[in-house]
């Protein structure tokens, strides 16, 4: 099992919905979030190109944040999601300082706090809360070695790019572009 | 042109609208660090060179301060820790990749090796020191027997913990000025010569300060050759390395940098002590003071400066 997204660049249109319903599911704490959206505007007027994107910590496959974790407090879970257990985090910031795209921040309460790609809502076969509550319905999420999920499917029909992929971190949210 | 913005707001404390989420406690930390290293260092190779009488500051008065150094150096890493109640859970793994982990376990090692080297020697400070048990004593008689085999330990693992300081910011490939091996030699280098200065500083034999200032100027013309072939290597490397440079070679942390750790941390100690060396007297303690500053200045300056450097995309 091996667990990713693909977030349609050319269909969102930036509501930022993911995030509230990501806050809403996961009780994060307030003035925080775990998702967000980047707007990038290319060129000058009238040649302008706009890309959205709906990001997240990238679930890498090789996480430089599992690998300096001094506690293993870091791990990679089902289907490689990379969670954090609370009561083995020392707080440290290691693994934030180790992130390329800046997914981690410290929870109020001292422990390193993430994405989780809704563990939870996926073991009982549904889809994260972001995916789900995408009114443009431009976000997909499953199973890598699935060949009928809808990530597959997607990611064998349309081009795709994912972020920084020369930091070496294998990251396993895709961007359609 | 391009312009990138988070549109959802994202405000996470510490990480935007730049990273900081290691503030001075991690500086502090390393170069405390580096300074114990040094200190440790010296006192082990001198023992081992059977030089203990000639120099005594550097084998035995210097190192009783160690323990006390690695103290505070400790106690800032632990105000670092957000999840206080759990850092026990430092000492339940082993995990050889992270350099948190085997920084730990290094001064897990290097503190009681330090403690005991600083009791057996505490007489240089307190002359009239008595431990006043029977068993103390008897302890004490012990670890006397095996002064070779710590002076061998401390010669390694100030190396180890030197090393440390630097790879610790090294390992992480996420912040491109950090992500050079040069650091943990630089770091050593720097924290040998913080450890030599102290010397100078607490010693009253002319002649022991003499070759330490010796050794420093070594030490500082190593450092400036680090420091120009860190560089050399930023700019011979990729786009974000390139960019991590400019910081320093124009960017806003290039005043901070070339005065304070360059110029007032090293060049002007470096010709204080050529004054010195030259019989034109100079309170030592100017130098000593510069080195200090300058070696705690590098640190804080690349923690911070790291953290503005990133990927693009
Ligand atoms: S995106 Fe960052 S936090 Fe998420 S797995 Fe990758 S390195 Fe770790
Ligand atoms: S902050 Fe917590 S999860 Fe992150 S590296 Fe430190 S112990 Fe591991």
């Amino acid at each position: 099992m091996r667990y990713a997204m693909a977030v349609d660049t050319k269909k969102c249109v930036g509501c930022s919905d993911c995030v509230v319903a990501c806050q809403t599911e996961n009780d994060v704490s307030i003035g925080y979030c775990r998702d967000w959206v980047v707007e990038i505007n290319h060129g000058t007027y009238p040649q302008l190109e706009t890309e959205i994107r709906s990001e997240r910590c990238n679930h890498c496959d090789n996480s430089p944040c599992v690998r300096c974790c001094p506690t293993g407090a870091s791990h990679y879970s089902d289907g490689g999601t990379v969670l954090v257990t609370k009561n083995k985090c020392i707080g440290c910031s290691a693994c934030i300082e180790s992130c390329p795209y800046d997914a981690r921040y410290t929870h109020p309460d001292g422990y390193v706090d993430k994405c989780t790609f809704c563990l939870h809502r996926v073991k009982k076969g549904m889809q994260p809360a972001c995916v789900a509550v995408c009114p443009t319905k431009c976000m997909y999420f499953g199973d890598l070695d699935d060949p009928n999920s809808s990530v597959t499917k997607v990611l064998k029909i349309r081009n795709y790019k994912v972020l920084a992929p020369e930091a070496g971190t294998k990251p396993n949210i895709y961007f359609l572009i | 042109m391009k312009e990138e913005l988070i549109v959802s707001g994202r405000m996470n404390a510490k990480i935007d609208p730049v990273l900081h989420a290691w503030g001075w406690e991690i500086s502090v930390y390393l170069f405390l660090g580096g300074l114990a290293a040094g200190l440790l260092f010296f006192a082990g190779v001198y023992y081992l060179l059977g030089k203990a009488k000639k120099y005594p500051t550097a084998v035995r008065k210097a190192p009783v301060l160690v323990p006390i150094i690695l103290a505070l150096g400790l106690f800032a890493l632990f105000l670092d820790l957000h999840h206080k109640p759990y850092f026990w859970r430092l000492y339940t793994t082993v995990k050889l990749q992270s350099p948190m982990s085997w920084g730990a376990w290094t001064l897990m090692v290097v503190t009681p090796i330090s403690m005991i080297w600083a009791a057996i020697n505490i007489r240089e400070w307190l002359p009239n020191w008595d431990w006043k048990f029977q068993w103390a004593k008897d302890i004490e008689k012990f670890f006397v027997g095996y002064k070779k085999h710590m002076a061998w330990l401390m010669v390694i693992f100030g190396v180890i913990l030197g090393i440390y300081t630097g790879i610790l910011l090294s390992a992480f490939n996420a912040r491109p000025l950090w992500n050079t091996s040069i650091l943990g030699p630089l770091f050593l280098t720097s924290g040998l010569s913080a450890g030599s200065a102290l010397i100078m500083l607490i010693s009253k034999s002319k002649k022991e300060r003499k070759v330490f200032a010796q050794i420093d100027l070594i030490l500082i013309g190593i450092e400036l050759f680090f420091i120009v072939h860190m560089f050399m290597g930023f700019m011979a490397s990729t786009q974000v390395q390139q960019e991590a440079a400019q910081l320093f070679l124009g960017g806003h942390l290039t005043a901070q940098f070339w005065i304070f750790v360059v110029v007032l941390g090293l060049l002007v100690p470096a010709a204080l002590e050529i004054m010195e060396l030259r019989k034109i007297h100079i309170p030592v303690l100017v130098p000593v003071a510069l080195i200090l500053f300058g070696s705690f200045m590098l640190r804080w300056l690349i923690t911070y400066g790291g953290q503005l450097s990133r990927y693009l995309y």
